[in-house]
């Protein structure tokens, strides 16, 4: 199976570096053409109006959209934001997952952070996965076939909604290609399977 | 719930998110949204480009802190600040402003002739520059989370930026190839600490992102440095010095994304206005070259 990475900027080192690990193939994906054959995308960290204003100066935007109508992506940070219908800011995004991002949503690098949490989805659940956020943005809003696969707990409420997924799609507001801990990784190689 | 800040981790993981892409030196809030407009993936907010600092001369210090914060309040993408070497207490203002990232620069006139900042006391990330191997390990010992090269800022000649990539790059090569028994001597020989020096040789690069600065001025020259290894680049005077800014920015975020395909590069290089004059490095006297300065 070939895995392309989002290689328009960011930390997509970082999550091919994952893919190798778990054997699977991953490609560079910086133009339309390289999204022949790939079976799956990962969009990386990084900036996600930089990520967005070269997705357009490239014409990749609706290739990536007919990408996604039958092929899993998975949107790490800024990837989630990409992947998203809305961020409450002008930007160019796929709109692929039905869901309201709020972008730099815990405030600046000062209050960038690293948590344990839980998420029932991974194999080992019972293990806390180490999230590190990063001027990240929280998951304000889900559709009504989104599935939330990870909060943050906080004192307020039900905890803030920092993982989600719809059939094929994944959105993390967290970066799992900055950890040791493949299990994100592989849960979504195991949506490809599905 | 346990929530942990400031660690090496977070501040790190920022730099990694900055990789690819290109920060920019801004000098008024127009220029911001012009550099974000661009897709910069962050901005260094700045009284005077170096281009403006070496011909202003005299001592350059931090911004003016009103100004700083302005430029945060224009732009959603990351801002940094220079201070001066050694100047932490200029620092501590900019941590205290809520920028994202210091840059401890050399373009400044550095406050301290013997020490750089204890850059391990900050919840912020610090980036410094670096002319090999050596000074980049002794800046991540001291808790830098982000390095580049020094080149020669204010010139748009890249020929220096290019020989401390390759001092760097080289010296990593020559680490992977020999044996843990020579490691210390090599770590006295380049003035490094020994537990970095043997982190580099474990990992193949340096623990930390490496970006390229100084003396940047055409797509050309930031495919150069990508190609050369680096892991982003910092434009500083090329950008707002040259003919057409907004045009010239785009083409340098398309360049650093393409930086290996030359037909790319030859399509984005078109048509780009007048670059900013240069300034030979090698006709720049001893005493006006901004990287010998740092310790």
């Amino acid at each position: 199976m070939k895995v392309g990475v989002l290689a328009l900027q960011g930390d997509f080192a970082e999550h091919l570096s994952f893919l190798r690990r778990l054997g699977a193939e991953g490609v560079e994906v910086r133009l339309p053409s390289h999204l022949d054959d790939v079976d799956a995308l990962i969009i990386p960290g990084g900036e996600s109006t930089t990520i967005g204003k070269l997705a357009l100066a490239f014409e990749l935007l609706k290739p990536l959209r007919t990408f996604g109508q039958t092929r899993p992506i998975w949107g790490t940070c800024a990837g989630a934001i990409f992947l998203s219908t809305d961020t409450l800011e002008r930007q160019h995004l796929l709109g692929l997952m039905d869901i309201t991002v709020e972008r730099n949503a815990f405030g600046r690098q000062a209050d960038s952070f690293e948590a344990d949490i839980h998420v029932a989805a991974l194999d080992d659940a019972k293990t806390p996965f180490p999230a590190i956020f990063i001027r990240a943005p929280l998951i304000a809003r889900v559709g009504p076939n989104v599935d939330i696969v990870a909060h943050l707990p906080n004192n307020k409420d039900n905890g803030i909604i920092i993982a989600a997924k719809q059939g094929h799609f994944l959105a993390t507001s967290f970066h799992p290609e900055l950890t040791g801990d493949d299990r994100f990784h592989r849960y979504f190689l195991s949506l490809m399977k599905t | 719930m346990d929530k942990k800040v400031a660690t090496f981790t977070v501040k790190k993981g920022l730099a990694q998110m900055l990789k690819g892409g290109v920060i920019m030196d801004v000098v008024t809030v127009e220029h911001a949204r012009i550099a974000e407009e661009a897709g910069a993936v962050a901005v260094m907010a700045l009284e005077r480009v170096p281009a403006d600092i070496r011909a202003h001369g005299g001592v350059a210090r931090m911004s003016d802190p009103a100004l700083i914060q302005e430029i945060m309040e224009a732009v959603t993408i990351p801002v940094m600040a220079k201070c001066r070497i050694g100047h932490f207490v200029e620092a501590q203002i900019i941590e205290a402003l809520g920028v994202d990232f210091i840059d401890e620069s050399e373009v400044l006139t550095p406050a301290d002739e013997a020490h750089h900042i204890n850059k391990h006391l900050f919840k912020i990330p610090f980036v410094c520059g670096c002319r090999n191997l050596g000074e980049a390990l002794r800046r991540i010992g001291e808790g830098a989370a982000m390095i580049r090269t020094k080149g020669e800022a204010g010139t748009g000649d890249v020929v220096e930026a290019v020989r401390h990539a390759r001092s760097v790059f080289g010296a990593i090569r020559r680490l992977e190839n020999m044996p843990d028994e020579e490691l210390m001597s090599f770590a006295k020989e380049l003035g490094a600490p020994f537990e970095t020096l043997k982190e580099t040789k474990d990992l193949g690069h340096l623990p930390v992102v490496n970006f390229a600065a100084g003396g940047i001025a055409t797509p050309a020259d930031a495919a150069l440095m990508m190609q050369l290894g680096v892991d982003g680049v910092f434009v500083g005077s090329g950008i707002f010095k040259s003919g057409d800014p907004p045009l010239r920015a785009k083409s340098i975020v398309e360049a650093v994304t393409h930086y290996d395909d030359p037909k790319i590069l030859a399509e984005i290089s078109k048509g780009l206005g007048e670059p900013m004059v240069g300034i030979e490095v090698s006709e720049l006297p001893q005493t006006e070259r901004l990287a010998e300065r740092g310790w």
